[in-house]
């Protein structure tokens, strides 16, 4: 039998970013799609940055993941439009990221506070941080520098 | 010259222009003044390096000749490259990179604004996911101008030297060609000259900003995006990036 799209779901929820493995493809809204087309299993993914290279990694996750829970037929397709944007990031994958010590994304364009300790004096160090979704900022209360995932 | 051939020219010049700019700043990789700056030029480079991706895989599919965008990008020789010849120009200095960076997002920023209304839905959906990570790199390179054009007298020195350098390489993006009227006939694209007079209030101000003066001369070389005749420097710059398919034909991992 096979298994519901929300059971796919519920299984994709389980697999990490390879990048920050505290949160999970779904909770990043990189998936946007699961539908049985006959007997193959297809997988809509969305890149977040076209140049990322956790990108591929991803697919193969996905894959590995499926594959290992029985589903035998599998198709990624990358769909690029609408483009990924921050706001699909879930609420759960939110507090997970600040829980981690990066801030999540804001429409001021910067960090609300610290993830640390929680001041709002913070400053910009860099536009870009240790990978495309990052920007680098600093805190002048606690003085810890922490990565932004950046508003997009 | 059919639409598609047009429209395979067009993917040409997107996505070489891409290519060889993100490689260019690649070579920064290591070697940037600060840590800070180095993963930003990396960042900036693996952005446009990924917009290749979409653009010369779009272009491999209009031709529709088996080639993939691997092909297109590391197989082709400097006469086939679509370029303008600002992405191909040297690093130069800190600041001279900074400088074409910002002389080419101002460009860039326009183009995939007015792309994303495209009458293809492909090209709009590249533009669309493009033009959220070119913000970025324009928002960097335009306070890099600025800080170092208004910064120490060396830096000024440095900034202007640049701009005096790189300016005469401005008017080729604003070109417009058979190619171009294709493509604007067929809604797929502007007419780049169209974005010169928004291109210019930027410019006008940024440099303002950075107390730096534009040159009055509107000189423009010419010849990457047509093909006609790049500067030597394409051809040295294939040489490292192209190497591996050049010396291991085929090569595959
Ligand atoms: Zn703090």
């Amino acid at each position: 039998m096979k298994p519901t799209e929300a059971q796919i779901w519920d299984w994709l929820d389980q697999v990490p970013d390879p990048e920050i493995p505290v949160i999970s493809v779904v909770d990043l809204g990189i998936v946007r799609d699961v539908a049985w087309q006959d007997d193959t299993l297809e997988v809509a993914v969305t890149p977040t940055y076209s140049g990322c290279p956790a990108t591929s990694v991803i697919s193969m996750d996905i894959e590995t993941a499926l594959r290992d829970r029985g589903v035998e037929q599998i198709r990624i397709r990358t769909q690029i439009a609408p483009p990924w944007t921050t706001d699909w990031l879930s609420d759960k994958g939110r507090a997970k990221l600040e829980a981690y010590g990066i801030a999540p994304p804001s429409p001021a364009g910067g960090p609300e506070k610290c993830p640390h300790c929680g001041s709002a004096d913070v400053v910009r160090v860099s536009q870009f941080g240790s990978t495309p979704c990052k920007a680098h900022w600093r805190c002048n209360a606690c003085l810890e520098p922490f990565d932004y995932f950046k508003c997009i | 010259m059919t639409r598609d051939e047009a429209f395979f020219e067009f993917l040409c010049r997107m996505g070489d222009n891409t290519l060889v700019l993100g490689h260019r700043v690649s070579e920064w990789c290591g070697h940037a003044p600060v840590l800070e700056e180095d993963i930003a030029l990396a960042n900036t480079a693996l952005d446009l390096i990924g917009q290749t991706q979409m653009w010369l895989g779009l272009a491999a599919e209009i031709e529709g000749d088996g080639r993939s965008a691997d092909d297109l990008a590391m197989l082709r020789d400097a006469w086939d490259f679509r370029n303008v010849l600002l992405a191909e120009q040297p690093n130069g200095d800190f600041g001279q990179t900074m400088m074409r960076q910002y002389l080419f997002d101002q460009y860039h920023l326009l183009m995939l604004q007015a792309l994303a209304g495209s009458s293809d839905e492909r090209v709009a959906g590249i533009a669309a996911k493009s033009v959220k990570e070119v913000a970025y790199h324009v928002e960097r390179s335009r306070d890099t101008v600025v800080g170092l054009g208004d910064g120490t007298s060396e830096s000024h020195r440095r900034m202007q030297a640049a701009l005096d350098l790189l300016y005469p390489y401005v008017g080729e993006m604003f070109e417009s060609d058979a190619v171009d009227a294709a493509m604007e006939e067929a809604g797929i694209a502007p007419d780049p000259a169209s974005l010169r007079d928004a291109y210019d209030a930027a410019l006008t101000q940024t440099m303002a900003e950075a107390t730096l003066t534009l040159p009055d001369s509107r000189f423009a070389h010419s010849g990457g995006r047509t093909g006609f005749r790049h500067t030597e420097h394409l051809g040295h710059m294939l040489t490292q990036m192209q190497w591996l398919q050049r010396a291991y034909p085929g090569a595959t991992w």
